[in-house]
């Protein structure tokens, strides 16, 4: 009999949103085998947001509590997921495949010589059996995958499941615990420098992202605002970080970032294949490019073809009338 | 001190995926092949902290005969050693990892580099699987590296800002892009890099724990619709997209 366990990630005592989803996922994993989802928390002070996640259906939070995890430690966490699983007899454990998540989710197939679908796009059961759908080439063409080893993992790209909220369930929460000496804190997260309080790519439902078309990167605050105005946030295409108009943490595409938001604008970017592979699988897209026959506009949505620097003034104004009301 | 970089050889960005015959992997006709594009970082970075410390580079890639590229590429850009576990099997990345931590093993380097993922399955697990397998600490989308005595300190990317990471060695660091800017070979370094030898070895272990179904492309996506030519399509751009979109 399979059992479900899910790490779910929270920073300073606050769930990810990612981490509700990969919760939610496991759970419906679990129902579709006639199996138990279980959920663990690590850190400090875990165990008074354990509630949380009963509001989503889960029954059973396992949590490490302990001052010592108040920092991420990819050694000690993956320990204690390794450790975890073990313990409570899991078979299937699911991540969200986000920075936190790639780094533990490798470690424990590791230790538990686990194979594992990475970064997958859907997951689902015929026959008893998991199958996963993940992208590859950067989402120039998706692999179907199976895992064949007793112990199986599988970690989620954020924002593309869907968390489902449960009413009338509580989550009991259990204490795991934890095993630790120094030698389990081999690397340690000493400080966490927050950019300027920014929105990341990967995390947001909107994204506006600018390319050469903006002609300068003086123009780039029309990008900024735009995503001020919609709640998102801003990205930038290859050609502008090269340039060095843009830092190389906002670049979307084959070598930055790959997004999956409800709605993509592609500003003044022409949709290179490296460019499109990071964002084609955004659910809604939008292209503002003066040049029709831009590769952008075969995976638009919506388009208008004209001068992005004219366009984006009179947009980021129509956005702003619309949503005020 | 030693340092060890694992380098893989993929299928350039420009490339347009054609699904293969057996349904499960690319065409490879027509394909150029590149050193992985997050390698070249970890090569520089092994390079300058040689430089720095002294010491001696290792080059290690896991494939076929294509493989040597990458080798050669990091030969011409000044690493010293390579061996390519030689194989023609798709292995995941588990064997792979399994594969590389066996040579590794006997290599006792203070510092084994990755690049962060390999452009071609995007699994980002290698470096870190290895790591584990090796018994040292692991830091992953490698920003900044400061090697301080026993310790490095780094920056790595997390959603949304950086964490800065203390490890004692030895330790992996999968590179990102922005930890350095990866020098160009010269002609020099070039031509000697043709003629350096690679060692060659069997792989130890090649029995995969996944297993490919098959390999499909992105369903096609409907023509979309071209509002208008210049600002005066605004509106109704904005109007679509709450209306029939239902994005704002």
């Amino acid at each position: 009999m399979s059992k479900v366990l899910a790490f779910v990630e929270s920073r300073d005592n606050k769930i990810k949103n990612a981490g509700f989803e990969t919760a939610s996922t496991a759970l419906k994993i679990a129902n579709e085998l006639g199996a138990e989802a279980e959920v663990l928390l690590i850190g400090s002070g875990v165990s008074s947001i354990t509630a949380e996640l009963g509001a989503y259906g889960i029954k059973k939070v396992i949590t490490a509590d302990d001052p010592r995890l108040e920092k991420y430690s990819t050694t000690a966490y993956s320990k204690i997921l390794a450790e975890a699983a073990k313990q409570r007899g899991a078979d299937i454990i699911i991540l969200s495949a986000t920075a936190m998540g790639k780094d533990i989710s490798a470690r424990v197939s590791a230790k538990m010589e686990a194979g594992m679908a990475s970064d997958c796009t859907d997951i689902r059961t015929e026959n008893g059996n998991i199958i996963a759908t993940r992208p590859v080439y950067a989402g120039k063409a998706y692999i179907d995958l199976k895992v064949n080893s007793p112990v199986k993992i599988f970690t989620l790209r954020p924002n593309v499941f869907k968390p489902v909220k449960a009413d009338g369930v509580s989550a009991e929460a259990e204490k795991f615990e934890v095993n630790l000496d120094d030698s389990d804190f081999k690397v340690q997260v000493k400080e966490i420098i927050v950019s300027s309080e920014k929105l990341d790519v990967t995390e947001a439902n909107i994204v506006v992202s600018g390319g050469r078309g903006l002609k300068g990167p003086e123009n780039f605050y029309l990008v900024e605002d735009l995503a001020k105005v919609l709640g998102g946030a801003a990205g930038a295409s290859r050609a502008i970080v090269d340039a060095g108009w843009r830092p190389h943490d906002d670049q979307v595409g084959q070598t930055g970032k790959t997004v999956s938001p409800s709605l993509y604008i592609a500003v003044g970017i022409s949709g290179a294949i490296q460019h499109l592979a990071g964002m084609s699988s955004s659910k809604c897209i939008v292209a503002i490019n003066k040049d029709k026959d831009a590769p952008i506009f075969q995976i638009a949505d919506y388009g208008i073809v004209g001068d992005a620097i004219e366009i984006m003034p009179v947009l980021i104004e129509e956005c702003k009338k619309v949503l005020s009301n | 001190m030693k340092f060890a970089v694992c380098v893989s050889q993929v299928p350039d960005t420009t490339t347009k995926v054609k699904i293969g015959s057996d349904g499960k992997t690319i065409d490879p006709a027509g394909v150029t092949y590149i050193i992985n594009p997050y390698d070249e970082f970890a090569v520089e970075a092994a390079l300058q902290l040689k430089e720095k410390n002294g010491g001696e580079t290792i080059v290690i890639s896991v494939g076929s005969d294509k493989n040597k590229e990458a080798i050669k590429k990091a030969y011409a850009m000044g690493i010293e050693k390579g061996i390519l576990i030689k194989t023609e099997a798709e292995m995941d990345s588990y064997t792979v990892a399994r594969n590389l931590a066996d040579v590794l093993k006997d290599i006792n380097a203070d510092v084994v580099f990755f690049g962060k993922q390999s452009i071609d399955y995007d699994d980002s697990q290698v470096g870190n699987l290895t790591a584990e397998m090796l018994g040292i600490p692991s830091i992953s989308v490698v920003v900044s590296l400061n090697l301080e005595g026993s310790k490095l300190i780094c920056e790595r990317e997390i959603e949304g800002g950086k964490e800065v990471v203390e490890s004692v060695l030895p330790a992996a660091i999968c590179a990102q892009r922005g930890l350095n800017n990866p020098r160009y070979p010269n002609l020099k370094g070039i031509m000697a890099a043709k003629s350096k030898p690679i060692e060659e070895r069997q792989p130890t272990y090649t029995e995969n724990k996944t297993e490919v179904l098959t390999m499909t492309l992105p369903k096609p996506k409907a023509k979309g619709k071209i509002v208008g030519t210049d600002a005066s399509a605004v509106p109704e751009l904005v109007k679509l997209l709450r209306e029939e979109a239902k994005v704002i």
